[in-house]
């Protein structure tokens, strides 16, 4: 059985017709083509989907696609705005945050929503923020780094 | 130093997709008009199909076809075909089973591949996969070293008795047995180390795509190695010559191993691409990986250390046993073997090495490279055996060390087991690591801590790997079935941007990043003006892929050779431009030069002139400015170096906290420190993973206990400190870079450095031993055991 789904991806009405057993993330990366968004895992542990569902961060593998019905959706291919990257993701290049570049757009998308609630985070709020983000290269240093980093510059652009 | 150069902390080119959402993965890429395939996996261990009914399936919505192993059987497809043959001691060849990409009658680990469905959609032929019939008789599986090697214990194999695939050894038996006879003390281990999985970020993932126009294939894979998977691939199992196959490996999310091997996927969705004429595209879900990527590491190993009464190094005798899985991956045999115990002299200048390694097949996933694979094993096993050593004979851990490392001025140094070192300070590395981790001031720190009821430890390993496999002769002499040379392209265009191909390829390490570096070094173009192409067949002139931190010490030197033709080239042209005599001609900051004048000509100059010959030297010299290098190394390189570990304990519950780790390591010459840096601190967190959280774990039955990541515990953000790391440096002699290799040096020199502090903090519960992982429970039922 299929469904209609309707939302806003990245501030532009997106739908597309899937199966009503469709994750948010199949529907993201096969329906809407927008494959900046990653699987890692099938037990929402790695974090490599997290997207902002309503301004909060969430696992697009761990909700069906219908759930999404009506909400904003924005994916890692939403933050930069005309062709600039958004700070936080200066700091993830400025800091050598990424090494395969497979876990970051989760990374990022729950980096930002750390900064949104916690403008200032310290070192062991951020490692703790992301533990529910896995990432097998960088030893996580770099990402903390580049986390606190990308924190400051938004402070600084606000 | 050149701006952008050798030595300098350039960001990485490759950020920008990445950061963006721009990269492009296996499972980012879609072909028109493709069929999902989804696999049906053996729920066994061990079992005899007795029958296979796949009507209900083929007959389901959305389904184009089923195929099983008799079908690829039928058409002639051949097993997957192990890269590495290991000679027995007694002489004979080791046990190569066959391994069809579908199972045909006998399914040998839980995951072995049964039977693949192609449907419309992934959904439909997921469905279908639960309509096929699959009837088994439940065969006795062994899961385990001890069961695979217990009398009378099922065979995986017939041909293969005892479940012993090989029986080898190195070294000399007969020195080692003096060197014993005479040893004022003995010191023994036993010593498990514990089987992982590599759980890079990104599931693996193929797509086969025939053209039936062209009678062409092309499979895009998660490849650490496209050239290695054409071959293997190509030639032994499905019978597509090199000119038909082209093999693409795009932006691949990690390996570290796993990604190296050829796997059945990569020739079951190429295979079955042609049956249907239609793309198909697999991709693994994460439980899926658990139970078809390789495996890496599990041995038992019995290890003994004959000491003069000063603590002198005299002998050392191992006894291995390595759990190879039901079948051969790629190059299974080589990690226990000629990866793991030619490194068993360590920095030691121990005269006598005898170890004898036995091969054991299981009912298990297959095992074969991960991270470091067989130098992490060598050097747990050497570590904490000085360790002991140290507390056996009352001389300090680190002045032990000392008074065997071999010294600055003994190299080239020839092991008893081999590798012939070419150069290292071992000690520098010690005393890096010491003044960095504020060694001296350990005993203060241990204070605080039992102020605050915990248990502070301090633990330290030195370690040598050898990377970079070579030269391709002695490779072959020593088993391989491949030649382990690098190759590399230099195409400078016409207005002197330039292209490089590279057999090497990239999957975090950020090649685009450094090899443009050494592209900006040796021509002075500028790095915005500099491209790096990997991974695609078609492109690519030839390679051995990544792995065994051998693409800047093997890859990377290619390159440099490539370079070097390019810069003799061009400086004929600029001879020819400047009427001078080549010899004449200094090649400086993308400047060609008449020595002692101010006559020159631009870089970009020389290229445009070799693609528009009007003015050039054409009776003498082709036009064009493009040349390839094959590199083939004179010997491994051997980074080493020195890892000092701090943990606290609490009793109460068992947890080990990481408090600080410093690495002091020598990869020889550095092209971007960041990089190195980044691979370093990669590396130590699956060291340390390795020693506190991850276990793979099979129950007696052969069912794998933990095949998910909520059963297999990777390290996260918040398990782990701020590592310091630094390098001193000894330039490899035998390559024009002096590099030597950083991927893997962190997961070999930190698993030793973690359990020698967990140790060394229960020492007053006079505990001598901990098994890796270190979790919580194992911690803290030895303590209970040392007070109950």
């Amino acid at each position: 059985m299929t469904t209609k789904v309707s939302f806003t991806l990245n501030g532009e009405a997106v739908s597309a017709e899937v199966d009503s057993r469709t994750l948010l993330v199949e529907m993201i990366r096969e329906n809407l083509g927008k494959t900046g968004t990653h699987v890692g895992c099938d037990t929402s542990q790695c974090g490599a989907c997290v997207i902002h569902l309503d301004g909060r961060s969430v696992k697009s593998c761990t909700m069906l696609a219908v759930q999404a019905e009506g909400a904003d959706v924005a994916t890692i291919e939403g933050v930069a705005t005309n062709g600039k990257l958004h700070p936080m993701q200066e700091a993830f290049r400025e800091h050598h945050g990424l090494q395969c570049g497979y876990c970051t757009p989760g990374m990022i998308m729950s980096s930002l929503d750390l900064v949104k609630q916690n403008p200032d985070p310290d070192e062991k709020q951020i490692r703790e923020w992301l533990e529910g983000n896995l990432c097998r290269c960088t030893g996580y240093q770099n990402i903390v780094r580049a986390v606190k980093a990308g924190a400051q510059a938004m402070r600084a652009d606000d | 130093m050149t701006e952008n150069g050798i030595g300098a902390a350039v960001r990485r080119k490759e950020d920008h997709r990445f950061i963006t959402g721009k990269g492009q993965y296996v499972d980012d890429i879609n072909r028109p008009n493709q069929l999902y395939a989804v696999i049906l996996r053996s729920p066994l261990a061990h079992g005899k199909i007795k029958s296979l009914e796949t009507d209900a399936a083929k007959a389901a919505p959305g389904v184009v076809a089923v195929f099983t192993g008799a079908d690829m059987a039928a058409a002639g497809v051949g097993g997957l075909p192990c890269g590495w043959g290991i000679t027995s001691s007694d002489g004979s060849p080791m046990a190569e089973p066959g391994h069809p990409p579908l199972a045909v009658d006998v399914v040998h680990h839980v995951g072995d591949q049964v039977a693949v469905v192609l449907a419309e959609t992934k959904a439909a032929a997921r469905d279908a996969v639960e309509l096929i019939e699959v009837d088994y008789d439940d065969l006795p599986a062994v899961a385990s070293l001890d069961a695979a090697g217990a009398e009378g214990a099922p065979l995986v194999w017939d041909d293969a008795p005892g479940n012993i695939c090989f029986d080898w050894e190195i070294g000399d038996a007969a020195a080692t047995d003096a060197a014993f006879a005479k040893a004022a003390q003995v010191v023994s281990i036993d010593i498990v180390n514990n089987r992982l999985i590599a759980n890079a970020m990104e599931p693996r993932a193929a797509i086969g795509d025939y053209d039936s126009g062209k009678d062409e294939y092309t499979l895009f894979t998660t490849s650490q190695n496209p050239h290695v998977i054409r071959m293997l691939m190509g030639a032994f199992v499905l019978g597509i010559p090199e000119h038909k196959l082209r093999v693409v490996s795009p932006d691949v999310g990690g390996g570290f191993g796993s990604k190296i091997f050829h796997y059945a996927e990569e020739a079951i969705v190429t295979w079955a691409s042609k049956q249907v004429d239609r793309p198909v595209k697999w991709t693994a879900d994460r439980s899926e990986s658990f139970i078809s990527d390789a495996h890496g590491r599990d041995h038992v190993s019995h290890a003994e250390l004959a000491l003069s009464e000063d603590g002198e190094f005299l002998g050392l005798r191992v006894d291995t046993r390595a759990n190879l899985g039901a079948y051969l991956s790629t190059f299974g045999p080589a990690v226990p073997t000629i990866l793991y115990a030619t490194l068993l002299a360590g920095t030691y200048k121990t005269p006598a090495i005898h170890a004898r390694v036995r091969g054991m097949f299981t009912h298990t996933v297959p095992v074969d490279a991960y991270r470091g694979a067989g130098r992490p094993e060598a050097s747990y096993l050497l570590e904490r055996l000085v360790d002991r050593a140290a507390k056996v004979t009352g001389i300090d851990p680190i002045e032990l060390r000392r008074r065997n490392f071999i010294k600055p001025d003994e190299f080239p140094y020839q092991t008893p087991v081999a590798l012939e070192y070419d150069i290292g300070d071992y000690d520098a590395a010690v005393d890096k690591a010491l003044e960095l981790a504020d060694y001296d001031n350990f005993a203060q720190r241990r204070e605080e801590s039992a102020s605050r009821g915990k248990l502070r430890g301090v633990g330290i390993a030195t370690y040598i790997e050898a990377c970079g496999i070579a030269p391709s002769n002695v490779a072959g002499a020593l088993g391989a079935r491949a030649g382990l040379y690098e190759a590399g392209t230099v195409r400078v265009n016409p207005t002197g941007s330039v292209s490089v191909f590279t057999g090497s390829h990239s999957h975090g390490q950020g090649h685009e990043t450094t090899f443009a570096q050494l592209v900006t070094e040796a021509l002075g173009v500028d790095f915005d003006n500099v491209s790096i192409v990997h991974g695609d067949t078609a492109k690519v002139p030839f390679g051995m892929g990544t792995y065994g931190s051998r693409s800047a010490a093997v890859g990377g030197v290619a390159l440099m050779n490539a370079l070097e033709k390019i810069r003799t080239k061009s400086r004929k042209i600029a001879a020819h431009l400047l009427e001078a005599s080549a010899e004449d001609i200094e090649f400086k900051d993308g400047k060609l030069t008449v020595v002692g004048t101010d006559r020159s000509v631009a870089f970009g100059d020389v290229a445009m002139a070799a693609y528009v010959p009007h003015n050039y030297p054409l009776d003498t010299l082709e036009p064009g400015l493009e040349e390839t290098a094959f590199y083939d190394p004179k010997n491994f390189t051997f980074p080493a170096g020195c890892h000092i570990c701090e943990v606290e304990i609490d009793p109460d519950t068992g947890v080990v906290d990481v408090v600080s780790f410093t690495a002091a390591d020598d990869f020889g010459r550095i092209i971007n420190p960041m990089i190195v840096e980044g691979q370093v601190h990669g590396g130590v967190t699956q060291g340390i993973g390795q020693a506190l959280y991850e276990q793979c774990v099979y129950d007696d039955s052969g069912q794998l206990l933990s095949g998910s990541m909520m059963d297999y515990c990777l390290p996260r953000a918040d398990n782990l400190p701020n590592f310091a790391v630094t390098t001193n440096v000894t330039p490899c002699t035998h390559n024009v870079l002096g590099v030597k290799g950083c991927g893997e040096a962190g997961a070999i020199g930190t698993p030793p450095a973690v359990i020698n502090a967990v140790v060394n903090a229960l020492s007053e519960y006079k505990i001598d031993d901990m098994p890796m992982p270190a979790t919580p429970e194992r911690v803290w039922q030895a303590i209970q055991s040392a007070t109950n």
